[in-house]
């Protein structure tokens, strides 16, 4: 008993040097992890998928496609994964960490682009590094989704017209027969350079476990 | 730009001058003798000035001769008349300095008005005029400061963070005042400053009135320099709380302070009294918010009225919550606030619009004047100057604050996401002005405090100390030391996107790792609301109002496009040169227009996220409406100009096609296209059908007055053909000069034309005239730009007809 506490301690000192997490984050996923996975090693998509409050958002099946993404791992690998353990399930989690007072400024410059990439991933479904117009009108309509009837119309108009303000920041000379073929990486920082991640991609891990709270208060 | 600062001056001298002519010529009447100058800027008030001047010349002459040929009874109307002419001085002097934009820039508005009151009442002062005793505490709590809380309450963004607001505006307001009660107490035993009769109550009264932070002049800074937006976030919040705050705390201590003695159970008593105050001001605000919202669900049949239910629901709020000694101004707040989200879906969007204005308007007209008349008090009345004391006040007013914003981000920030860094708490400390509300109280204090004199000097000096030294050196400090910075404007589509795609993102993240969030009690809420809340308050009520609204919207836009076309044309037709100009212009506001396309996409993105949680707010300052009004009517404005370059179809078509409304409902899709005019029996059949399809398919509770414009439209043009003449003269200039590169004609329509101008004589001059200036720009209205201008959207129609990026399936339809 003691020895698998310690062991499980070894790990998560791993964990922590690895996505930079605290312990006691990781201890805190770590219970959520089998909870979702009901004490199974693995998550598999349909653990993700049975989530209730996720039910509602538009573009859940992006978020958990991110998650059994390979290329968010860190490790250039690309492909996707049938089940994913807690090492990565943690890696996918780490992408949101906040940045902290001693945080330098090329941490946050790499943080931001991480965290680019991990948007840029969600668009770009079949790795080829580009984000094309079927793509980037998917999520969109994704987004819109839960809009009713003026969803998909719009959503259509509105990836066009950002498509082609893509088209027009970062090509400025087009001939007008050309064709933009998709947004690089580069494309995409350079559209979303004005913007502040700082105070958008981020999670607050909790350090202490708050499941419980949040049982004790729902049911009160 | 040089006429302006021309105009300014001369403004002020003209005003100065006057105003010494007038004030040294007749001391009768105070101050209100002092407002007639500035009148000259204005047309409306040329009568004012004689009446003073003959006032008391008449008056008793009247009284001699038996048949009086021309009498006056000045004292009749001597309190609003004076009223009236202070607001209105005080309004002009507003005017005056927007005029010239620069100075507001470097120098608050707060420091202008004050100093505009410095000058009239040194002017006062010079010829021994007593200020109109107007400001008195009754005035003050019953007529000026509802507006001013109601401004507040109103405006008051719901997503704001309320719980960091809260901490900051509520613990920070009493931090500061017992903080600087307690140590100018300790100050007070020193007897070298001759203050030992000021006890501890009366201390801490006065520590709870300069504890009132006014921010609104940082906030402008702030938004100037793109100050990141939890800093401005915090800002503002204080700016809408701390008012209330401070009342509450005042009106607590000003009742102790008239205590003889004071007893530890009174303490406790006081404590409890904040929470029954505080709470029960709450409670009544929800309940005439409540009764307030389900008012105008029944409004629909008398929309003239509408607006009126918002603010006496509110003032009865107020005053009941006064009746009852209980904090008013929560009550009024908690009243404005819980309305709002319901009112402005059941009233029209007239009345909302009115309802923004009036708030709006009563708000600042209040605080101006309370500025402005603490530029006049200070010069007027008699101060007791205590260096000690008011060197102490100026200095535990700093640190405290100081000392206060530093605890308290130390308390909040390992709960927050992003902690308040070194440079934030020095932003937030350095902004707390004090301001109008601080004055107010002051002023307003009961007699039976015996150093009364010492509080308004010691308000009045540290008003003038934080607004003049801080408000204007503020921006400097703030970019000097570097601020961490949001850019906060509204950017491009694409970012629009990324940051609603990353709010759902984050939101379901969250979700999966299972964390309760504080939006879990939100999401309670907003499901209560939803299911019952909802039904019972609002009229329509629908699952996805929120584009039933957005509708609405489209549909009262496209009214205005239509009316404005008609005006457009009507004010374009005297000069054909003028309009040449004017087009060569037009070229420019293309691309601001689509600004506003853009502002609605972004609106649609916003409007039709599932529950957007952290959402990023437009938040307005005290002296502005908020975004989106001002959005509106920028957009209004905007195709007025735009009308008049008269190339109405593309703009409107591209804005339209974006929204891309489904095509049985498309009310917008019909006129542009008739403007267009490919074939012209679309364009007779549309125009004529106009009113009633629209009549048909708009919502008629809605469109019932809007149903008429094109009506009217159409008889304009057929009644006075000779202005579409000129509008298609100057339609075909406009084309000559923005004509780029017309390769590309429309051969296919052109024939088609021709045809029908032959034919349609019956169908009206109108169309006659609209054929002829069709055939010269047709080429014109399908070009191919797209390759020649990258601006994406220069002429998004077009480009995208080709570009092969755009197939839209939407655009078909337009073209059978």
């Amino acid at each position: 008993m003691g020895a698998k506490q310690t062991r499980s301690a070894q790990k998560y000192q791993d964990l922590t040097d690895k996505t930079g997490f605290s312990p006691e984050q990781i201890k805190n996923l770590h219970k959520r992890f089998q909870q979702l996975s009901d004490n199974e090693e693995t998550i598999s998509r349909e653990n993700l998928e049975k989530i209730p409050a996720l039910a509602n958002n538009p573009i859940r099946k992006q978020i958990i496609d991110a998650f059994f993404d390979k290329r968010n791992q860190h490790q250039n690998e690309v492909g996707a994964f049938q089940e994913i353990g807690f090492e990565q399930f943690l890696m996918v989690m780490s992408h949101f960490r906040p940045p902290t007072l001693k945080t330098t400024e090329e941490e946050r410059e790499a943080m931001r682009k991480e965290k680019l990439r991990f948007l840029f991933n969600m668009h770009d479904t079949d790795n080829d590094g580009t984000i094309t117009l079927e793509e980037y009108r998917k999520v969109v309509e994704e987004l819109l989704s839960k809009s009713g009837a003026i969803g998909l119309e719009a959503a259509k108009a509105i990836a066009d017209a950002a498509m082609l303000e893509v088209a027009s920041t970062n090509v400025p000379h087009m001939a007008p027969d050309d064709f933009y073929e998709g947004i690089t990486f580069e494309h995409f920082e350079q559209i979303l350079k004005g913007l502040e991640m700082e105070s958008r991609m981020h999670i607050r891990f909790l350090d202490v476990d708050t499941m419980t709270m949040r049982c004790g208060k729902s049911k009160s | 730009r040089r006429t302006t600062r021309g105009l300014i001056k001369q403004n002020k001298l003209v005003r100065a001058a006057a105003l010494l002519i007038l004030c040294s010529g007749f001391s009768l009447l105070c101050g209100c003798r002092g407002e007639v100058p500035p009148k000259p800027t204005g047309g409306v008030t040329i009568v004012p000035p004689i009446k003073p001047d003959n006032g008391p010349q008449a008056y008793p002459e009247a009284e001699k001769s038996n048949l009086p040929v021309f009498t006056m009874d000045y004292p009749r109307i001597q309190i609003p008349f004076e009223i009236t002419l202070w607001m209105l001085l005080a309004s002009f002097a507003k005017i005056g300095f927007h005029v010239y934009h620069k100075i507001t820039i470097w120098v608050p508005e707060s420091c202008l008005l004050i100093s505009i009151g410095l000058i009239v009442g040194a002017i006062m002062h010079s010829v021994h005029e007593e200020p109109p005793a107007v400001l008195t505490s009754n005035v003050f709590f019953l007529y000026m400061l509802p507006p001013i809380v109601l401004d507040s309450g109103y405006f008051m963004p719901t997503r704001i963070m309320l719980h960091l607001v809260l901490w900051f505006a509520v613990v920070g307001t009493l931090w500061n005042s017992i903080g600087i009660g307690m140590s100018l107490f300790a100050i007070c035993q020193i007897e070298a400053f001759g203050v030992q009769d000021i006890n501890l109550q009366e201390n801490l009264l006065f520590a709870s009135i300069i504890s009132a932070v006014d921010p609104v002049a940082v906030l402008n800074v702030f938004e100037d320099v793109n100050v990141n937006e939890q800093l401005y976030i915090v800002v503002f919040g204080e700016c809408l709380f701390n008012d209330a705050v401070t009342v509450v705390l005042y009106n607590m201590f000003s009742f102790v302070a008239e205590m003889p003695v004071v007893e530890p159970v009174d303490v406790f008593l006081g404590v409890a009294r904040f929470f029954v105050v505080g709470l029960g001001g709450m409670g009544f605000g929800i309940l005439f918010g409540f009764v307030a919202a389900f008012t105008t669900r029944f409004t629909s049949k008398v929309r003239e009225i509408e607006p009126l239910f918002i603010f006496m629901y509110s003032y009865l709020a107020y005053l009941v919550a006064e009746l009852f000694a209980i904090s008013s101004i929560m009550a009024i707040v908690t009243c404005a606030l819980t309305m709002k989200y319901y009112v402005e879906e059941n009233v029209s969007q007239r009345s909302c619009t009115t309802i923004r204005h009036v708030v709006k308007m009563l708000g600042s007209i209040s605080e101006t004047l309370i500025f402005f008349f603490l530029g006049v008090v200070t010069i007027t009345t008699e101060h007791e100057w205590n260096w000690g004391y008011i060197l102490f006040t100026l200095l535990f007013a700093f640190v405290w604050r100081g000392l206060g914003v530093l605890v308290l981000t130390q308390i909040i920030n390992p709960f927050r996401t992003i902690p308040f860094n070194l440079k934030d708490q020095f932003g937030l400390a350095y902004g707390g002005l004090r301001g109008a509300i601080s004055f107010a109280l002051a002023f307003t204090l009961p007699d039976n405090i015996g150093r009364k004199q010492l509080f308004v000097t010691a308000t009045i000096a540290i008003i003038l100390f934080t607004v003049f030294l801080q408000g204007i050196s503020i921006r400097p400090l703030i970019e000097f030391i570097n601020v961490r910075r949001t850019n906060r404007n509204l950017g491009t589509i694409n970012v629009e996107i990324h940051c609603r795609l990353m709010e759902h993102t984050i939101a379901g993240i969250e979700d999966l790792c299972g964390q309760w969030s504080h939006f879990y009690w939100k999401d309670k809420f907003m499901k209560f609301n939803n299911r019952i809340l909802r039904r019972i308050l609002i009229r329509d009520s629908r699952a996805e109002s929120s584009i039933v609204a957005l509708y609405k919207k489209l549909e009262l836009q496209n009214a205005m496009e239509i009316l404005d076309t008609v005006s457009g044309d009507i004010s374009a037709a005297p000069s054909i040169v003028s309009l040449y100009e004017e087009k060569k212009s037009s070229a420019k506001p293309k691309k601001k227009f689509l600004a506003a396309d853009l502002r609605n996409m972004h609106d649609i993105l916003s409007k039709n996220m599932y529950k957007i949680r952290q959402r990023t707010v437009a938040y307005t300052n005290k002296h502005t409406l908020p975004n989106d009004s001002q959005t509106k009517e920028i957009l209004i404005r905007r195709h007025t100009s735009i009308r008049r370059s008269l190339r109405p179809g593309s703009f409107q078509s591209t804005s339209h096609k974006y929204f891309s409304l489904p095509a049985g409902q498309s009310l917008d899709l019909k006129f542009p296209p008739a403007r267009l005019s490919y074939t012209d029996d679309h364009e007779t059949l549309s125009e004529v059908a106009y009113p009633t399809r629209r009549s048909r398919s708009g919502r008629p509770t809605r469109s019932s007055s809007r149903a008429m414009m094109p009506l009217r439209r159409l008889d304009t043009l057929t009644e006075a053909p000779s202005v579409d003449t000129v509008g298609d003269g100057g339609r075909i200039t406009d084309h000559g000069v923005s004509r780029t590169n017309s390769s590309y004609s429309d051969s296919h329509v052109a024939p088609r034309r021709h045809l029908n101008s032959s034919n349609d004589n019956d169908s009206g001059s109108v169309d006659n005239l609209r054929n002829n200036h069709h055939e010269a720009p047709e080429e014109e209205e399908e070009p191919q730009p797209s390759s020649s201008s990258p601006v994406w959207a220069a002429e998004p129609r077009d480009g995208t007809t080709r570009n092969p990026l755009l197939r839209r399936p939407q655009w078909n339809p337009k073209k059978k």
